[in-house]
């Protein structure tokens, strides 16, 4: 890795951070193309129930299965139609006028290769991309990232992974370096002092004086702005209600998108949102599951708009570790299942479509007799992404950013 | 003293305590060892304790303070409604529609006051469980058994998020009443408290041929019976299936509260509800439970607590939590067979670890925890009282919420889903730097607390800070506080 070479000396720092941060305005990603494409994972913690956010209400056995919970084109909301056979959240009409733009697609009755129901294997699965849990301490948009690094057409210290929250994403770690982001609430450490610190740690601890300057790095993109009370009053200590959900959803993905939109900063990045474990009192069409996909539609809408001119060249993927039992359980809700949904949108995408190889809601057709049996691998789907909008080669995506998937084809046609 | 073994009463506080404080090492002598052990001797229960409410207290509070609060809003709304409509003249001009608009506002604001009029007794008691715990932390001559405590508790998490009243009267009366104690009795009361019932979803979760569940279209919830046997007993892959989840969730069911509205005495306490518990035998793990009440989930969980993989996957996370994010093998085993050999004696267990030379052996390579090392760099300017809204603040600025984990498998405890919320410490080191400059001396922590066992390139930038606290500042970012 290129990154310790460059660490500059104490007497470069000091001297100014202009040379610290010169190369950050280097070319990147496909430049020589003339195209400077912005991908953003969110993954969604906790298992989202797909047909709570997407229902087949065209499918014969759909009322059957979910009796007065399913949502309806009829229904309290009304369900949003999507084709003549699926309809959306009516939490989502964001997500739906992107749709109906061509702007989203959604991918249905899709997993990972994950086949059991624990949520942090299921997790572990779905952003390390190999095949079984504990397999590696790497993420494949991380490896993804140093694929096009090798491949010679990117400046590697120029196009590094963003993630945020103070927990780094599994599926944005590994070898590239990541900067963080997490909500900025007390005053920041002077910038001597931190050039200071710095300092201590290349001379005591590699792997922090990395984090360390990562972290500066990404504060001087920001520039220097003005930030509330020291630790007062602060209202993320209560538990979160939903107005205080959709504001963090709306923060954390719309500051992701400011810094993926700088001509100068990161190309890719990663968030998870939780809170989809929905055992007890789902709530499709009222409560918790319509709050929460309101809060990402919410999300999605910062994005767009913090985008701005470098909409078109975004592509935004949302997925989640498995989906949840296909009937109702006894508590209202849903237990871990398995097919599921995964959201697409972005202004560089071919949407205005479900893909689905639509399986069926028959108990014979249920995996198990109780989940949404997958009929799509998503790693096709994040395979076609990575090779068609980050333009990765296919036996890269293969044998590295998703080992031993050579026959899992890319789904293609997913980028204008 | 000898240098070495100021090194190794170092290593003892920082590895397996909460951090060298003012006097600790002297108070160490020579045998950091024997000193750990003897601490667990001592009791471990809160002093303090008895002016802080049970949980089935605190929740019937909460329930009552939410019962009001609803009774105040409705009341608001109607009165509101009612000079509404006096108010409605029978002819209705645009003015007059547009005054309705503003009368519906004014509802709205009633209601709203009506509710903050009875603000949530939730969150006064969860500041108070959290100064109390963080000040036996601080206060504690090495913290060994505190840290114990900690680790239990995240072991058997819940989440303040979805039960805050119970959040701190659980570790007290589930976690801390145990940890020194036989796993099994630690397993049986955390799950059988409510505050866990109550996290894992099982408070309604009724089998199918139940009274209740024939009765009503409701049925099972697997949650907790999957939970316990992934992240507290036998752990992911080890055997169990899908069927042993359904079976074990149906042995779960009727374990529940009493409603705090039916019972003054007694609401919030655990009960078993038999017209929940679905009637019969169950098969787990290839062994029949034919008990007709809770004695069947306790039988289950006696034998989870006796499993093999369960004193393996006990044994992996305690070595990975005090010695290594890799801890060495040998150390696992022994800890795995100590666990085996004592019927899961955790205290036997604990001073098998310390007793170790494969705990001591390695580097001092292990990224503290955000909490630990908050409650580390305290320690270290002898301060011993907290302001809880600041701290629990502190801890939620710095990723790790007390008492709020995202999920039941608690925090994790690897240096990858941590180091890159470094840059956030040297925020707060800055900013409690610059709180107790006045108090604190860099030199003295460096020379009288840590017995001048610093790198030497650590006295070197204290030493040319531009100003305390810069020097401070540096010094609780130094790999001497991050790493133990």
């Amino acid at each position: 890795m290129g990154f310790h070479r460059h660490l500059p000396t104490r007497r470069e720092l000091l001297a100014g951070s202009g040379a610290l941060f010169a190369w950050s305005q280097m070319p990147r990603i496909a430049r020589a193309e003339g195209r400077d494409p912005r991908l953003l994972v969110i993954i969604l913690r906790g298992a989202l129930d797909g047909l709570g956010a997407v229902a087949p209400v065209g499918d014969p056995d759909w009322i059957g299965l979910r009796g007065d919970r399913a949502l309806l084109l009829d229904g309290k909301p009304p369900a949003l139609p999507l084709d003549s056979f699926f309809a959306l959240n009516p939490a989502m009409p964001n997500l739906h006028r992107l749709y109906k733009s061509g702007k989203a697609a959604i991918v249905h009755a899709a997993a990972t290769p994950y086949r059991e129901r624990s949520h942090f294997d299921g997790q572990d699965v779905l952003e390390s991309g190999f095949t079984r849990p504990g397999a590696t301490a790497s993420g494949w948009l991380n490896r993804a990232l140093l694929a096009m690094e090798s491949g010679g057409r990117v400046d590697p210290r120029g196009s590094r992974a963003l993630g945020i929250g103070s927990v780094t994403p599994l599926v944005v770690r590994g070898a590239a370096p990541v900067m963080t982001w997490v909500p900025q609430r007390i005053l920041p450490a002077s910038e001597d002092t931190q050039n200071r610190l710095l300092d201590l740690y290349q001379h005591t601890d590699p792997k922090l004086a990395t984090v360390l300057q990562a972290r500066m790095k990404l504060a001087s993109l920001d520039g220097p702005r003005g930030t509330g009370d020291p630790m007062s009053d602060d209202p993320t200590l209560a538990p979160p209600g939903i107005a205080r959900v959709r504001a963090y959803f709306t923060e954390a993905a719309g500051t992701a998108a400011r810094y993926l939109a700088k001509p100068d900063g990161p190309r890719v990045g990663a968030m998870g949102f939780v809170g989809w474990d929905t055992h007890i009192a789902e709530g499709a069409a009222s409560g918790q599951l319509y709050n929460l996909l309101g809060a990402l539609d919410g999300a999605f809408a910062a994005i767009e708009s913090n985008m701005g001119e470098v909409w078109h060249e975004t592509v935004v993927a949302v997925v989640t570790e498995f989906g949840r039992t296909a009937r109702i359980n006894g508590t209202q809700g849903t237990d871990h299942g398995t097919g599921t949904v995964a959201f697409l949108i972005g202004g560089g995408l071919a949407g205005g479509r479900v893909i689905a190889d639509w399986p069926g809601l028959k108990p014979a057709q249920l995996l198990d007799d109780r989940d949404l049996k997958p009929t799509t691998d998503l790693r096709a789907v994040l395979k076609g992404l990575l090779r068609d909008h980050l333009r990765i080669e296919e036996k890269i995506l293969a044998d590295t950013v998703f080992p031993d998937s050579a026959e899992i084809k890319p789904v293609g046609g997913l980028v204008g | 003293m000898s240098n070495s073994a100021k090194a190794e009463a170092v290593l003892a506080l920082q590895r397996f305590g909460m951090g060298p404080r003012p006097g600790s090492i002297a108070a160490m002598g020579s045998d950091p060892r024997g000193a750990l052990i003897a601490e667990l001797d001592r009791p471990l229960a809160l002093a303090e304790a008895a002016s802080l409410p049970s949980s089935a207290k605190a929740f019937r509070t909460v329930a009552d303070a939410n019962a009001r609060r609803t009774a105040r809003v409705k009341q608001a709304q109607q009165q509101a409604k009612k000079q509404q409509m006096a108010a409605a003249a029978p002819a209705m001009s645009e003015d007059q529609a547009q005054g309705q608009v503003q009368d519906k506002d004014a509802a709205e604001t009633a209601a709203r006051q009506a509710a903050d009029a009875v603000p949530d007794p939730g969150r006064p008691m969860y500041l108070q469980e959290a100064k109390l715990r963080t000040e036996a932390a601080l206060a504690a001559e090495i913290g060994f058994a505190e840290r114990l405590v900690w680790f239990w508790s995240n072991h058997f998490c819940i989440s303040a998020n979805k039960i805050q009243s119970m959040s701190g009267a659980y570790e007290r009366e589930a976690v801390r009443a145990n940890a020194l104690g036989r796993f099994v009795d630690l397993l049986l009361a955390v799950e059988g408290h409510p505050a866990m019932l109550f996290y894992l979803d099982n408070l309604e979760s009724m089998g199918a041929n139940s009274i209740a569940g024939i009765n009503r279209s409701r049925g099972l919830n697997e949650n907790i019976a999957r939970e316990i046997m992934e992240l507290h007993t036998l752990g992911v892959r080890t055997g169990y299936t899908q069927d042993d989840v359904i079976s074990f969730a149906n042995v779960m069911t009727g374990w529940t509260l009493v409603p705090p509205g039916a019972d003054p005495q007694h609401g919030g306490e655990f009960t078993f509800n038999p017209r929940l518990h679905e009637p019969g035998g169950q098969t787990v793990l290839g062994k029949r439970y034919e008990q007709e009440d809770a004695e069947q989930g306790r039988a289950v969980l006696r034998d989870l607590a006796a499993h093999p993989a369960t004193s393996t996957h006990v044994a992996t996370k305690l070595a990975r939590h005090f010695v290594a994010d890799e801890p060495p093998p040998a150390l696992v085993e022994h800890l795995a067979r100590t666990f085996r050999d004592t019927e899961g004696d955790l205290k036997q267990v604990a001073i098998a670890m310390v007793s170790s030379d494969e705990a001591w052996r390695g580097p001092p390579s292990k990224l503290k925890r955000p909490g630990e090392w908050v409650v580390g760099m305290v320690r270290a300017t002898g301060i011993t009282q907290v302001d809880p809204v600041l701290y629990t603040g502190g801890q939620q600025l710095l990723g790790e919420p007390l008492w709020r984990p995202s999920a039941p498998k608690g925090y994790p405890d690897d240096e990858a889903s941590w180091i890159d919320g470094v840059g956030r410490r040297l925020d707060v080191a800055n900013n409690f730097a610059e709180h107790i400059t006045g108090m604190a001396d860099p030199q003295v922590i460096i020379e009288d607390v840590f017995a001048s066992q610093i790198a030497p390139e650590v006295k070197q930038a204290v030493g040319r800070a531009e100003s305390r606290q810069q020097a401070l500042a540096l010094l609780f970012m130094s790999v001497d506080f991050q790493r133990r």
